[in-house]
């Protein structure tokens, strides 16, 4: 084993040392303070729970990114959680029977077995809040506005792009043309690349209504600014219901946010079929300059809860507090100084030094036998015995 | 801020392609991209710039966010997974076939794992995976037709353009996995940050390319 061996870090595998650590934990607290502002209760959910519960109804993504391990109790198989999502719908679902509106938010580490994108963190810190009991596009508008509110207040002020697509849209046209589970998997990976040769071989070969696969084809040019919602209703016109029910829902969405928040690039893109197998209606990602992938992203997954035994309509959003620290042009945190106490075993000193600890001071104590620079220490002033008491003095530069 | 994009060119043949499909959509280089030493090329367009890198860079580019387009193989984007982008406009330029290869006359492998030396190493697995052959994949860098004259593999999986250098080498191209050109990638970030400033490159693109078809009016 070389030096290395032991120092070395996995690839992927973040700390965070000071004072980035104050930094995101400061913002981590600004952020649930903002979510309980918004009524969303807090939740822990267990680092490792089995995995039937942790990956039921999800994607097959997700499976490769949990680590597995062996129950020594039971035998059974375990998963480190990728992903909180699936383990707040199931806190939903089964553990609190609420019948009415729930709020629930999280922010926690999880674990990828490889990063989920090039740049990607192993551990990132996840953060989110979930909208359970309402199926409508208040409670999405709800939760997109706490995204971008969230992007806000962690100081990432460059020009925010929302993406949005309504998954419904593709998910009817793709039944309308008759495609079975394993042709229409197929076609969503095609117009996830937007390759337009690949799509106009695939939908010829395999669609015989001509307007159905005139319809399935445009999806993937249906992409551009709000503009783009117009073209969709002109050409969905004689569409099955569902196809303009999707669409006039994504509507009532664009034009809600574009309300609230006029600063933000709408860009909608009909083909945008992230997370398609379990996602039920909106889907939005939030993209800012200078990083290839989305800093938060969410959407409505109204089937999840049904596996845990009572289906509820839910829509939210997660984001890696460690990307949003990263990409804030917040000035730099200015980490709090300091007292320095000289090592002195004088009761006086202790109680001065418990006294001001408890009205929220910092206060070093020097050990003996150290011959400390108070300013390493970050320390601006220290305690000093004037002949009657301890006083508090300033350090001279 | 100002939006800026840039283009990650392949080297090589598809180089000498791609430039004048470049011109028909009024792109052109402020140098000449061929005899300069540079990797960084300036525009007629003030926020367009173009870099000139190993092809099989230019997903990895793309996907980093470092490019925002790229113009890459078929082959290499099949081989890198391009999950992370778009593939809007089929350039049909370098078009060549990825195809398996063998010894001419050789017997059929029978009683143990069939051996393919390539460097799509990816694609050569998922082909025989879905033939429902197990195979063992061996990476080399070049000169894959001596593999199977050298006894490392029964098969190799590689370009074929003519298949000469197949036929000198007494080896005869197979089976077909796919055809090959040129795509245009653009990140998705990107697309979708940037889609003020691409879509229309894209349109020209695609018009210059309709025009370069044989028969066509001005095609080679």
């Amino acid at each position: 084993m070389t030096l290395a061996d032991r120092w070395l870090l996995p690839d992927g595998v973040k700390e965070v040392l000071p004072p980035e650590a104050e930094r995101i934990e400061s913002v981590r607290r600004q952020l649930l303070d903002l979510y309980r502002g918004w009524g969303y209760d807090l939740v822990m959910t267990p680092l490792i729970e089995y995995l039937e519960s942790l990956l039921t109804g999800t994607g097959h993504d997700l499976e490769l990114l949990t680590f597995k391990v062996t129950d020594q109790l039971t035998g059974r198989m375990m998963g480190v959680r990728a992903d909180i999502t699936p383990q707040v719908a199931r806190i939903d679902a089964h553990c609190l029977h609420n019948t009415g509106v729930v709020r629930l938010c999280y922010a926690s580490p999880v674990l990828h077995t490889r990063p989920a994108y090039l740049q990607a963190s192993r551990n990132p810190l996840q953060l989110g809040a979930e909208l359970y009991g309402h199926d409508g596009a208040a409670s999405d508008v709800e939760v997109i506005q706490l995204m971008l509110e969230t992007l806000r207040t962690t100081g990432v002020r460059q020009a925010v792009t929302l993406d949005l697509n309504q998954v419904d849209i593709y998910r009817q046209l793709a039944r309308h043309a008759g495609l079975d589970a394993q042709q229409a998997e197929v076609l969503t990976e095609i117009l996830q690349r937007k390759s337009l040769t690949e799509l106009r071989s695939y939908v010829a070969a395999q669609v015989a209504d001509k307007q159905a696969a005139e319809w399935l084809l445009a999806l993937a040019s249906l992409n551009g600014d709000v503009t783009v919602l117009q073209q969709a209703e002109a050409l969905f016109a004689e569409a099955p219901a569902g196809v303009r029910t999707a669409l006039a829902n994504l509507r009532d969405i664009v034009e809600a946010v574009q309300q609230y928040s006029a600063e933000v690039d709408i860009y909608i893109d009909l083909s945008e079929l992230r997370g398609y197998n379990y996602h039920t209606g909106i889907i939005f990602t939030a993209y800012v300059p200078g990083y290839g992938q989305p800093v938060a992203k969410g959407g409505r997954y109204d089937d999840i809860g049904r596996v845990f035994g009572r289906a509820r309509p839910a829509t939210g959003f997660s984001a890696d507090l460690m990307v949003l620290v990263a990409l804030s042009d917040q000035v730099e945190v200015e980490l709090p100084k300091g007292i320095y106490a000289p090592a002195n075993p004088d009761t006086l000193l202790s109680e001065r030094i418990a006294a001001l600890r408890v009205s929220g001071e910092r206060v070093v104590a020097g050990l003996p036998g150290m011959s400390d620079d108070p300013r390493e220490l970050r320390c601006d002033r220290q305690l000093q015995w004037d002949g009657e008491r301890w006083q508090v003095v300033s350090l001279a530069n | 801020m100002k939006q800026t994009l840039t283009l990650a060119l392949s080297k090589g043949r598809i180089l000498d392609d791609t430039l004048p499909l470049l011109a028909a959509a009024d792109i052109h280089p402020l140098e000449d991209i061929r005899s300069s030493r540079k990797l960084i090329f300036d525009t007629n367009h003030e926020h367009l710039k173009l870099i000139v890198i190993r092809a099989t860079d230019v997903p990895t580019y793309v996907e980093y966010g470092a490019a925002d387009m790229g113009i890459a193989g078929k082959d290499v984007l099949m081989e890198h997974g391009a999950q992370e982008m778009y593939e809007p406009v089929d350039l049909e330029i370098a078009k060549c076939r990825l195809m398996t290869a063998g010894v001419k006359g050789a017997a059929p492998v029978v009683g143990r794992r069939l051996k393919v030396a390539t460097k799509f190493v990816n694609v050569a697995k998922a082909y025989y995976a879905e033939q429902g052959i197990q195979a063992d994949v061996i990476k080399l860098y070049g000169a894959m037709e001596l593999a199977p004259l050298m006894g490392l593999a029964d098969k190799i999986v590689d370009i074929v353009d003519t298949g000469n250098t197949l036929r000198a080498n007494g080896l005869q191209p197979e089976e077909l996995i796919a055809d090959i050109s040129s795509r245009m990638v653009v990140g998705k970030a990107s697309m979708k940050m940037k889609y003020r400033l691409i879509e229309p490159i894209l349109e020209r693109l695609q018009a210059a390319v309709v025009a370069n078809r044989p028969g066509q009016e001005g095609g080679q």
